[in-house]
């Protein structure tokens, strides 16, 4: 197992070299100009180019990739200039943020969808598979921004439920000693069960948001795959060997269902990381994707390609993670590997 | 007779809702199984003898339900009895086997654990126990090492090594009543026989009744007390296995019968309507005579595939040099021939090259030594991937096993036949070529309104004369008939027969027929080579050679195939 994971490893290498000479590029050809949006709109020439002269970038391009890659390979993702923070350190603080959410966010559309998703494949045609299509069809009909807002006006305007979304933790909450950076988990260690209970209602409403919009390809997979392997073979022989109903749809179907589920999954995870933008801008959420978007608009390059480089880096731990899993699930995946 | 029976059906009627209405799979039907008796349901696709099976077992799919009648199981009727008495029934006292034993085993889970589900389910054992008795039913399917194999996955194991363990599965909690649905169905023969030497034996061992359910007439009689016969859902014959080989009653069995290969038939003779004349005329060997070029010369033919390297991307990237292991060689180094209008049988078991063998021929894939001469030509030189636009292309072509999967499901039969056609031209204009299609499903029997319609929409029987009307569109010279029966029912089987044999003389072709049913091979072929692992073992007239083998190996696969009481 250990040196399938090193091989799957040295395989992504040429990848993440990839992602870092295109997403340098990428950055330099984007339209917008990094020294003038910093001098400000009334800067004369001159101190434009005494900015960019300081940021480097009057260098030909293949002498700022040096120095760069250089600086990278010290773990060096240079400085925002939008925040004056190094990239390292803002992506360490907004990072656990997002994921956190984003997380979040999957437990609840896994804990919703896969329930469903089985009864309405065992239920065929019944009323519960007709509701499963119902929330997965609407539930990604409803953009997130909107689900977003609906959410807050019933839950914190009319009913007041749940706090102002504005952020991870109201003012009056502070922030336990980081030392995962998920605030659920850093209060718990803390001992701060008044801190936690703060923490986990600024969540919920986001999370919610998410579930609701990474619930229709979840169902819909488990559905669909439930459904193959109830027809198969092996189903039909668990079935005249007299075992239960549970037993043949917890062990034998269930199982063999998961494989394209976890794919699903990863995809819908990852996907859901770099892209809830919208949801943090609802929720004031201090989420890497909004991060990413306001340093693009600034032109702020650092922090691009520290976001990209990253999102790479997750994503290739991310399909490491499940291609162990499936070797876990499947024993056939464990040969080939 | 006289206890009563161990299971009785009695008038039973099975419905199946469709999307026009319900539609009666089996017909007001009355089976008799006695305590330790075996009795077999024969008949072809669509008789309703699974689903007479499936009913008593109650494992019908959503959409089917028993509308009439009584199925009594020792007393109780199973018709009535609640999903939980049924739930014990099954397994403990009713038990399946099926078709495809490696699909009907969970693919993830150890075959030791899949029996174990069983034992505790009918509390056979604790779970203390559970493993031990795992592995002692396994030790009666004779499976060996049998606490390795408890621990095996079902795709690290043979078909007849799953079927093993099905058995095992199924006959771990000591049934009354074993039922087994083409249990041997896509096996070899040899496994076929040892699978059901095992199945009789520990039947009777234990005073099992058993109900056979198979299309295969000669297995049938080999290994059962009684024989039933269905069609389209209703019971034409009963009748001691012994007596409905030597006096069939009904016309369907003596049609089924007439239409299975057998020693000392001729090809006409399967056909219904067959003017019964001699059996078994020495066919006039069409060969050319000594000394002509034959039509293909294929010499020391290689295919090796390497065997995977265990480190091998970090290997290569540390320069670490692993011994090379040697390549495993599916085809090893064959030679034959094959004469003009001649049909060569290549005959063996799974796994011994034959399907590769004619896939290099076919010029599907490439070999890896070694020289396939095609009128005069070398075509073994010329690379798969370009044969394709090679003028040989349409010199050699090719009908395929499953005539379902074999035909573009959104293709019309036109369009089928026409394809090759339209690839490597010849005819243009929608007119000349609608009218070469028609032409062409004239020849191969297929009623010319039906070439508008798409694969569903056909039999197994019309799909097959499709096939055959796309290979011999191109006029070939030599066609390779990759197992062409292999999926349809017998009366069809002994029609296709039929037709190849005829197309072959009127079109002049050569066919090259890969089987493993070597009572379809000794019809309809003049030459036959039995290989074994990517050799040749025995090669001959299909007269000599099935009639009077040298080889041991073909004396065995020869006697493994059950033989009718006649």
């Amino acid at each position: 197992m250990l040196k399938m994971i090193g091989q799957r490893l040295m395989t992504t290498i040429p990848s993440i070299i990839g992602v870092i000479i295109v997403t340098f590029l990428l950055t330099r050809v984007l339209p917008g100009d990094t020294a003038a949006y910093f001098a400000g709109p009334a800067a004369s020439p001159q101190a434009i180019a005494e900015i960019r002269g300081k940021l480097g970038l009057d260098q030909p391009l293949p002498v700022q990739f040096v120095s760069y890659v250089t600086a990278l390979l010290k773990g060096d993702l240079g400085q925002s200039l939008t925040t004056g923070q190094p990239v390292t350190r803002d992506i360490a603080a907004r990072l656990p943020a997002s994921a956190e959410l984003t997380l979040a966010g999957l437990i609840l559309a896994m804990a919703v969808a896969l329930p469903l998703g089985v009864l309405a494949a065992v239920k065929q045609g019944s009323w519960i598979d007709h509701l499963c299509r119902i929330v997965a069809t609407a539930g990604v009909s409803l953009p997130v921004f909107f689900t977003g807002l609906l959410l807050v006006y019933v839950f914190y305007f009319l009913l007041g439920w749940s706090p102002a979304p504005l952020g991870r933790l109201d003012v009056f909450a502070s922030e336990p000693p980081g030392v995962t950076g998920f605030l659920l988990i850093d209060m718990l260690l803390a001992r701060d069960l008044e801190g936690f209970r703060a923490a986990f209602s600024q969540l919920i409403l986001p999370a919610v948001t998410l579930a609701i919009f990474s619930l229709a390809p979840i169902t819909r997979m488990t559905r669909a795959s439930m459904l193959a392997v109830l027809g198969a073979d092996f189903v039909r022989t668990a079935r005249a060997s007299g075992l239960t109903n549970g037993k043949v749809i917890g062990t034998y179907a269930f199982r063999n269902a998961m494989l394209p589920v976890v794919t699903t999954l990863g995809m819908v995870f990852s996907f859901l990381l770099g892209a809830n933008v919208l949801v943090e801008k609802v929720f004031a959420w201090p989420g890497i994707g909004s991060y990413a978007v306001e340093a693009l608009i600034a032109s702020d390059y650092a922090p691009i390609q520290g976001f990209v480089l990253t999102m790479a880096v997750m994503y290739v731990a991310l399909n490491l993670m499940i291609d162990v899993l499936y070797g876990v699930i499947d024993p056939r995946v464990r040969l080939e590997g | 007779m006289t206890s009563p029976p161990l299971l009785d059906i009695k008038n039973l009627t099975v419905e199946f809702a469709t999307r026009r209405g319900a539609v009666q799979a089996v017909k007001s039907i009355d089976i008799q199984v006695a305590k330790g008796e075996t009795v077999a349901i024969v008949g072809e696709s669509g008789s309703g003898k699974s689903v007479t099976s499936y009913a008593v077992v109650r494992i019908l799919d959503r959409a089917g339900r028993v509308a009439e009648g009584a199925i009594s199981f020792s007393g109780i009727d199973l018709v009535t009895a609640d999903e939980a008495q049924m739930r014990d029934l099954r397994g403990r006292e009713i038990s399946m086997i099926f078709q495809n034993p490696r699909a009907a085993l969970n693919p993830i889970r150890k075959v030791g654990r899949q029996i174990e589900d069983v034992l505790l389910q009918h509390v056979q054992a604790t779970r203390a126990t559970a493993r031990e008795k795992a592995i002692e039913a396994l030790t009666k399917v004779k499976i060996a090492r049998p606490e390795e194999r408890y621990d095996a996955y079902p795709f690290e194991l043979s078909g007849g090594m799953c079927q093993r363990v099905v058995i095992a599965l199924a006959l771990a909690c000591q049934p009354q009543l074993l039922i087994a649905d083409e249990p041997t169905t896509g096996l070899d023969v040899t496994t076929q026989k040892a699978v059901m030497d095992l199945i009789v034996e520990l039947t009777r061992e234990r005073g099992m009744s058993t109900i056979l359910i198979t299309h295969d007439l000669g297995l049938a009689a080999a290994y059962c007390d009684r024989v039933v016969v269905m069609e389209k859902g209703k019971v034409v014959e009963t009748a001691a296995a012994a007596d409905i080989f030597r006096n069939p009653q009904h016309p369907y069995t003596r049609k089924l019968m007439q239409a299975t290969p057998r020693i000392g038939m001729s090809l006409a003779d399967l056909l219904p309507d067959a003017p019964k004349g001699p059996p078994a005329e020495a066919k006039a060997p069409q060969v050319t005579p000594a000394g002509a070029e034959p039509l293909m010369r294929v010499e020391n033919l290689v295919k090796a595939y390497p065997r995977p390297s265990a480190g091998s991307f970090l290997a290569k990237f540390t320069g670490k040099v692993e011994p090379e292991k040697a390549a495993f060689r599916a085809v090893d180094g064959i030679s034959f021939t094959l004469a003009r209008g001649e049909t060569l049988g290549l005959v063996g078991e799974s796994g011994c090259g034959k399907s590769t063998t004619s896939m290099m021929i076919t010029r599907l894939i490439d070999p890896s030594g070694g020289r396939i001469v095609f009128d005069g030509a070398d075509i073994g030189a010329i690379p798969a991937k370009s044969f394709a636009v090679s003028p040989m292309r349409r010199r050699i072509q090719m009908v395929f096993q499953d005539p379902t999967d074999s035909l573009n499901p959104r293709f019309t039969a036109e369009r089928a036949i026409a394809d090759p056609i339209l690839r490597m031209g010849g005819i243009s204009g929608r007119d000349a070529l609608r009218a070469r299609c028609e032409e062409l499903a004239r020849l191969v029997g297929l009623p010319v309104e039906l070439i508008d319609r798409f694969p569903h929409q056909l039999s197994g029987g019309q799909k097959a004369r499709v096939g055959i009307a796309r290979a011999i569109a191109l006029d070939p010279d030599l066609v390779i008939l990759d197992e062409p029966t292999a999926a349809l029912d017998v009366s069809v089987q002994a029609v296709v027969l039929n037709l190849l044999e005829e197309l072959k003389g009127r079109l002049g072709m050569s066919y090259l027929f890969v089987s493993h049913d070597l009572n379809v091979v000794r019809l309809l072929c003049d030459r036959v080579i039995v290989m074994k692992t990517g050799a040749i073992v025995e090669e001959g007239t299909a007269e000599a050679v099935l009639g009077n083998p040298q080889a041991a190996y073909t004396r065995e696969l020869l006697t493994a195939i059950p033989h009718p009481p006649m």
